[in-house]
């Protein structure tokens, strides 16, 4: 795997770690963050931020790999 | 004739009118029909996917589970999240390898990978078995929709056959690009509905969505924890649920296809950055959901909390105004879902099952030709056998996630084998059935179709590295004079 890739990757895992394995950490009511609960409340920051994974990983993977390299699967 | 009626009915024709207009000037062969020409820019890849995403589940599903269960509905806000976080490392490639060897439908990427028609022939299969019962819920949740949003002016039977005739109409002409149109209206439709609702409710009876929430915290808490009202669906619930249908997401027959119809690679990934900022919707109709907890206790069908608070709150023609949405949000999906299945029965049943030499011309013929046996198939289902169909739709998602190691394997893992693929799907399907048929799901108190998902990969992995490889797709590359893009 290419080096941009793999750090791309590293990204696209923290939607998972924040939005998966940290539920049983966060599934409570208190403290009530903008009115929610904050179980809801850490959902939903992690839906919005998770397009910032994303955009970092397009980022990463555009500087590191170099763009001839783009078709090969 | 009321002005609920009359919104309604004008909304479905003139949307059904703008997909029949949106393929006046397209070509009518496979490529152009089912895949857009993979000639669709940011935008319309957007309103495509999104377009998949928004069904009548979203409207009806999500807030009736917030107002059953509570917080298992969460698993909604997330699971499409993780869905796009994965389409943005895997549609592009598949995009690359759709591109090169012209691949129309996810049965054409196993039979390109994997070199086997057979299992070309099942995938197609597992995938038309689970359209079927998806695209019969479109229809159910229309006509529930339209009945209740007209206060009976329209019964739920003519309101399905008209709506569904009308969109066999635009599929049949337009294909894919006209449920990309018609997607821009159920769309701007969509987050008017759901803002007004959204925002309207909590404060006209609470004063505000903060304040909604404290009244609710105030008089029953553990609604909003998991596992909320229902205790099969606790923390471990949730996660097996959102990984199993996260990775299933892409996976459906229909969605998996409409990558195809990016213009690029870059397309996809970009659209796949901007994807989650669509969930947010999503929270407004939880609290649309709770609120109908707080303010109508007791409602029998749990998924017409939506409707029922609209009717209670606001006058007759905007709960007309929200059943058009409801209406154009069942008729997007169940679109691309016939269209799909048509191109499925034509291409990989008919033309790799029954009659390898059938040309593309008779291919697309059928295709189009089976938009109609399709939505009659639907139809039948969902006004004269509604209850047929009930076993399907519970094990649709756990059928379709089972392909995800053959496809993401089959993309990434050069060792991946054909009898890796074949046992481990064959593997997860039998699981899959077999716990929830016999009242196991949750097992042990995760999903199901998430546990045969786990024994389905490990069998793919395991007998793949005791199998030979498949011949490297390099080596493939030269079949095609497009291999260069």
């Amino acid at each position: 795997m290419r080096k941009g890739t793999k750090l791309a990757a590293l990204c696209g895992a923290i939607p998972f770690l924040t939005l998966v394995f940290a539920l049983p950490f966060v599934n409570r009511i208190e403290p009530l963050i903008f009115g929610l609960p904050f179980v809801l409340f850490w959902i939903l920051l992690w839906v919005i931020l998770t397009p910032a994974c994303l955009f970092a990983a397009y980022k990463i993977e555009k500087k590191f790999n170099p763009p001839d390299d783009i078709n090969k699967p | 004739m009321n002005a609920a009626l009359l919104i309604i009915l004008g909304t479905i024709v003139f949307s059904a009118l703008v997909g029949i207009y949106a393929g006046r000037r397209v070509k009518k062969d496979l490529e152009n029909w089912t895949v857009g020409g993979r000639r669709f820019g940011i935008l319309l890849i957007w309103l495509l996917m999104a377009g998949e995403i928004y069904t009548t589940f979203t409207f009806l599903g999500a807030s009736g589970w917030a107002y059953a269960r509570g917080a298992p509905t969460y698993y909604i806000l997330i699971y499409g999240t993780l869905a796009y976080t994965l389409s943005f490392f895997i549609l592009p490639e598949l995009w690359k390898l759709g591109k090169r060897y012209g691949l129309h439908t996810q049965p054409d990427f196993f039979i390109k990978i994997y070199d086997s028609r057979l299992l070309g022939i099942l995938v197609a299969a597992v995938g038309i078995l689970s359209i079927l019962p998806y695209l019969q819920l479109q229809l159910a949740g229309l006509g529930m929709i339209v009945e209740v949003a007209s206060n009976g002016a329209i019964q739920a039977k003519p309101a399905v056959i008209i709506s569904f005739i009308l969109t066999c109409a635009f599929v049949y002409t337009s294909g894919i690009r006209g449920s990309a149109w018609v997607s821009v209206i159920k769309d701007i439709l969509m987050i008017v509905a759901v803002g007004v609702v959204g925002f309207g409710v909590p404060s006209r009876y609470f004063g505000g969505i903060g304040k909604m929430f404290r009244t609710l915290i105030a008089r029953s808490p553990a609604h909003l924890v998991f596992p909320g009202a229902a205790p099969t669906m606790d923390t471990l619930w949730v996660m097996s649920t959102v990984l199993l249908t996260g990775m299933g997401f892409y996976m459906w027959p229909h969605v998996f296809g409409s990558a195809f119809s990016a213009k690029s690679d870059k397309i996809i990934k970009r659209n796949a950055i901007i994807m989650p900022f669509y969930q947010i919707p999503v929270l407004l109709v939880f609290v649309v959901g709770f609120t109908a907890f707080l303010v109508l206790p007791g409602l029998k069908n749990g998924d017409l909390a939506f409707l029922e608070l609209v009717r209670e709150t606001y006058p007759p023609w905007f709960l007309g105004f929200i059943g058009a949405a409801g209406a154009v949000t069942a008729m997007v999906p169940a679109s691309i879902l016939v269209l799909f299945a048509s191109t499925l029965l034509a291409k990989n049943i008919y033309q790799a099952g029954i009659h390898p030499g059938a040309s593309e011309e008779a291919v697309m013929r059928l295709s189009r030709a089976m938009v109609f046996v399709i939505t009659a198939a639907a139809l039948v289902f969902a006004l004269v056998l509604p209850n047929a169909l009930v076993n399907l739709l519970l094990i649709g998602y756990d059928g379709v996630s089972q392909f995800f190691p053959g496809v993401v394997l089959g993309l990434f893992w050069k060792k991946v084998s054909r009898p890796g693929v074949i046992a481990g799907l064959l593997a997860g399907l039998a699981i899959a059935a077999g716990l929830v048929f016999s009242g196991h799901d949750p097992f042990l108190g995760l999903n199901a179709g998430f546990v045969a998902l786990a024994v389905n990969a490990a069998m793919t992995v395991g007998i793949s590295l005791v199998t030979r490889p498949l011949p490297s797709l390099k080596n493939l590359a030269g079949e095609c004079p497009c291999s260069k893009n």
